[in-house]
This record gives C-alpha cells, structure tokens and sequence, in this order.
C-alpha cells in the first residue's frame, strides 16, 4: 500500500462525517440516533461527527422505511455524496420495512432504494447498537482497504 | 436554490433534508430582505398509512403500530388508542394499571421535554445546554428501560391494562432518578430565568398572543405559553390524573421564550406527580381480561401528550379488527400557527420557531381520501378540501374564513 492510500484510508476511517436522515421513521430512531452523539454515548470519539449536508457526508445514517413521498428525495441525497460513501440503515424498519411492511405508502426498507452498506436492527436500534454498527463499518472498511492493497 | 420572483421577493426552501430540521418537512419562505412576508408548509414526507394499516391488522397489532405513530410521544398514543378501546369494548382497568400508565406517561413528558429544551438550545447555537440536557435524560431513559424494557416505545399498554407490573426496588430506583431530575430541573429554571443571552434570544420570537392561539386552536405548551390554561389533564381527566395534585403551568410572554419557561415548569410538576403516583400506587391486579373481538361502537379518547392534545377515535364493527381509526396528534393543531408566528419575523428565527411548538411530523403527516357522497373516490386538492370544509361549517352556522388571512399551505412543488 502506498504511503498516499494508507493516509487517506486512516483519514477516512478516523473522522467519518455522517449525516442523518430520516426517511419515514416513527423518530424513535432518530432520537437514539442523537442519543448516540450526545454524552452518555458520544459516538463522536471514534471521530464520527454529524454533518448537515450531503456533500460534506461519507456515511448516511437512513431510519425509517421509506415513504413514497421521500422516495426520490433519498435517491437525490444518495447522488449528491462524494465517493465512496456508504450507507447505514438504522431500525428494524429501515432493515426491513418493520411494523409497517404492507402499508401503502412505504416501500420495505432502505435497500429497496439505495444500496446499504450495514444494518443495525432493532426497533427502535439503541444507542449502544448504533455505535456498534458504526465501529463495525469503520472496521470493515479498514479491512477491505487492506485486502485490496494486498 | 434561491429562486427570484417579482421585485425583491425571495423564495427560499427549507426542507425536506435540511439541517435546521430533524425531520424531513418542507417549508417555501417568502423573504423581502431579512422579513418574511409568507410562508407555507408542505406535509407528507413521513406518511406510512398506519390509519388504513391499522384496518387491516387486529387490536393487538394495531396497537403496537399505532405506538410507532410517533417515538417520542408513543406512549401518548398508544394509551389514548387503549383508552378508546376500552371504552368501546366496556372495560374498567384496574387503578393500579391506570397508576402505571400514568407514571410512564409523566416519565415519557419529562424525557420529552428535556430533549426539546436540547434541540431548542442547539437551534440557537448553544450547544452546551444540548449535551447538558441530553445527558441527564439519560437518567430518566433508564428509568423507561427499567420499567418496561425498552428506552422508547415501551410497549406497556395492553387492553384491560399494562403488561408489566412495577415492584418496591423499582419504585425506590424511580424515586431516587426523580431527585436527580428535579436537581437538574432547578438549574436549568436558574438557566432560564438568569441567563441573559438566552432570554434576549428567545424573547419577542415567534410571537403567538393569546387570542390568535385561541382562534389557530393551539394546543399544549405552545397555547399555555400564551395564557391559554388548557390541559386534558386538569379538563378531562383520564388515567390516575383525577387523584393527582398538580398545578397547569402557563406563561404570559407568548413567545418563544415563554414556551421554555412552560416546559421547564412542567419538568418540575411532573416530578412532582411521579412522586405521587409511587406514593399512592394502589395495591391489586394490573390488567383485567379484555375481549378477543371488540362489540360494534365507536369512541372518542383525548391525552395531553408532551406537545399537546392528542385525539384518537377508534370504530369498531364487532370482529377483532377495527373499522377505522383516527389519529389527530398534536403538532397537526399546532403547525397552522406556526405560519402565524413566522409572520414578519427573521429568517434566522425560522428553525427555532418551528422548534418551539417542538412539532412531531411523522405524528401529523395524515392524508385524507375522500369518498364523494354521489359514490366513486377520489382526491382532493388542499384548496378544494379547505372549500369543502368551509362550506360544510358554513352550512351549520360556523365561520372559519378568518384564518384565511394568516394561514396559505404552500402550493404542491
Ligand atoms: S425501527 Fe421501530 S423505532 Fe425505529 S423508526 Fe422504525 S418503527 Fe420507529
């Protein structure tokens, strides 16, 4: 691995800048996703830190199973992210539609629209969880990049 | 994404993803320089259809869905669901099933409105009372997750009563999480009562008089920041609140800053009432059996969740599924002020002034069809279900036309 990627892989794996979005979750989610930030938590020791816009995010943290309305706006968010970027569904509803598979206006989960990169279950996904997801992305990302450097 | 049209008129967007916001909603801004002239609101992004959902599922499912109408309130909604159950199936739950219910929904407004007080100190740029008050939440989460096993959407309700009885430890752990609280509570009153930058911040913002949170029918801390002492659980009690002593907090600044200070006092009261309900906690069973199928019937069951009044309505035919439910949660009343309170303010105050009626969209993005009374379906567009509506009341001798003036939807884009 040369000098340059090793440094850009330890950047990239050191300060992930998420941003959040909810795509048609109950908020139960979103607020554990807060919570996971917050003190108790604090997410933002693994260097995570929550950005507002999409082309400053690497990862986007989705909750929620996409409602038909937000359907489009998630695909434009997902476009407008620099490269690479990965995606992290939050909830058993974002995994897999949930408690509100069936109902008219949702589709069943994030990967039915953009492709997702981890899956933290649970309904809603506590804190401890999301952290987990997080650092076991980050580790994967490590992993991979290694395995292509050989 | 600033479109001009005519003179200096400004468009601006806000929403859906926007980091003002926390939830995917949008706002179209008229701006002539800093002031906002008008603005409107689109609803919809978070509507799933649990309404219809909840058609197709029996009680119990419905019941656990209709929790997750909203996380933050979703004890709110699942009792006012139960509450509407019961009284269309005849059930009498026991007292301490109603105490518990009531401990929950007070623990539930206390964590309610100490992430509020968070999100509003982040929305002002003061990020320190976020963490502050993000962290002692922590305390009364663990109180939820102690007590019924999960931090949000606890799943205690049950028809005929809870599923989850509280034992003498617990009530000791409550007791001892609710002195921290109060502890904190008391700081964060001296913050916002002594603190001069956030006073200044929060005063004269989003401006909302006492009449026109009347006539905009405002609900919760939103209205009684305005003077208006409305609360269900002083005006219609249900649950254990008939037996609690507790005192309905209003403010007179109807501004921003006046819903702070109703939310903190509220912190202190329901302290207060925790205090109570573990005080009395009533000996017995904690559910009685509830029937499989619900009998034909309908009822009506309101609930002061932490943003205000929620409705819920239930219809049941007889079989173990309901025939229709409806939802009214309390950020569908409060949003039509919002527009009010935007009015001739700042753009920079637009993200604490949406915060401040604390608005819960995935609780109000609803969707009406409608079913014409010559047969056949169909959808209706905003103005034309605003005509429709208009006409109706008119025919019965009520006028709304008024709010014409202070509230437009945004146009579809
Ligand atoms: S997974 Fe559950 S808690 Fe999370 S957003 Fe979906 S319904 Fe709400």
């Amino acid at each position: 691995m040369s000098l340059v990627s090793k440094i850009v892989t330890w950047a990239r794996i050191k300060s992930p800048w998420v941003l959040h979005f909810n795509t048609g979750a109950c908020n139960a989610c979103d607020i554990e996703i807060i919570a996971a930030l917050a003190p108790r938590f604090d997410i933002e020791r693994f260097g995570v830190v929550l950005k507002g816009t999409p082309r400053h995010a690497d990862v986007l943290l989705c909750s929620g199973p996409v409602t038909r309305q937000i359907k489009d706006r998630l695909r434009r968010i997902y476009e407008q992210m620099p490269d690479p970027k990965f995606v992290v569904a939050v909830g058993t509803c974002a995994c897999s539609g949930g408690v509100f598979k069936g109902c008219y206006n949702v589709t069943a989960g994030i990967d039915t629209v953009i492709p997702v990169s981890a899956y933290i279950p649970g309904c809603p996904a506590s804190p401890a969880a999301i952290v987990d997801g997080c650092v076991k992305l980050l580790m994967s990302l490590e992993k991979s990049e290694e395995q292509a450097a050989g | 994404m600033v479109s001009k049209s005519r003179s200096e008129n400004v468009q601006i967007p806000i929403g859906p993803q926007h980091p003002a916001l926390k939830e995917p909603e949008s706002f179209l801004i008229t701006l002539q320089g800093e002031r906002i002239t008008k603005s409107g609101v689109r609803l919809g992004y978070n509507h799933r259809g649990i309404e219809k959902a909840c058609e197709q599922r029996t009680y119990i499912q419905a019941m656990y869905l209709i929790e997750r109408v909203c996380g933050i309130c979703s004890h709110s909604h699942s009792t006012a669901f139960v509450q509407a159950v019961e009284e269309v199936a005849g059930l009498q739950i026991p007292r301490r099933a109603s105490y518990i219910r009531t401990l929950i929904g007070e623990l539930e407004r206390v964590h309610s409105h100490l992430l509020w007080l968070g999100v509003a100190g982040h929305e002002i740029g003061f990020d320190t009372l976020l963490m502050y008050t993000w962290r002692d939440r922590e305390v009364v989460m663990d109180l939820l997750a102690l007590l019924t096993g999960n931090r949000v959407n606890y799943g205690i309700n049950t028809f005929g009563g809870v599923r989850r009885d509280v034992d003498a430890a617990q009530m000791e752990q409550v007791l001892k999480g609710v002195d921290i609280l109060e502890e904190r509570t008391k700081y964060y009153i001296t913050v916002a009562t002594d603190e001069v930058t956030l006073i200044n911040r929060l005063s004269n913002v989003g401006k909302l008089a006492h009449d026109d949170a009347v006539r905009l029918g405002a609900v919760g801390p939103t209205a009684r920041a305005a003077g208006v002492a409305r609360d269900i659980r002083k005006d219609d009690p249900y649950a254990a609140y008939a037996d609690l002593d507790f005192n309905v907090v209003t403010a007179t600044q109807a501004d921003v800053y006046g819903r702070t200070l109703v939310r903190v006092g509220e912190l202190l009261e329901s302290c207060k009432m925790i205090r109570q309900i573990i005080k009395n906690m009533p000996d017995g069973p904690v559910t009685v059996k509830a029937p499989r199928k619900v009998q034909a019937g309908e009822a009506f069951s309101r609930y002061e969740a932490p943003r205000g009044e929620d409705v819920h309505y239930v219809r049941g035919n007889g079989s173990d599924k309901p025939e229709r439910v409806k939802v009214r949660a309390p950020t569908m009343a409060n949003v039509q002020a919002v527009a009010h309170m935007l009015q001739d303010g700042y753009l920079a105050d637009v993200p604490i002034v949406i915060a401040a009626i604390d608005p819960c969209f995935s609780c109000t993005d609803r969707l009406i069809g409608v079913a014409r009374e010559s047969g056949g379906r169909g959808i209706m567009t905003w103005e034309q279900a605003r005509q429709a509506g208009i006409e109706w009341h008119r025919a019965r001798g009520i006028d709304f036309t008024r709010l014409n003036e202070t509230f437009r939807c945004g146009e579809p884009r």
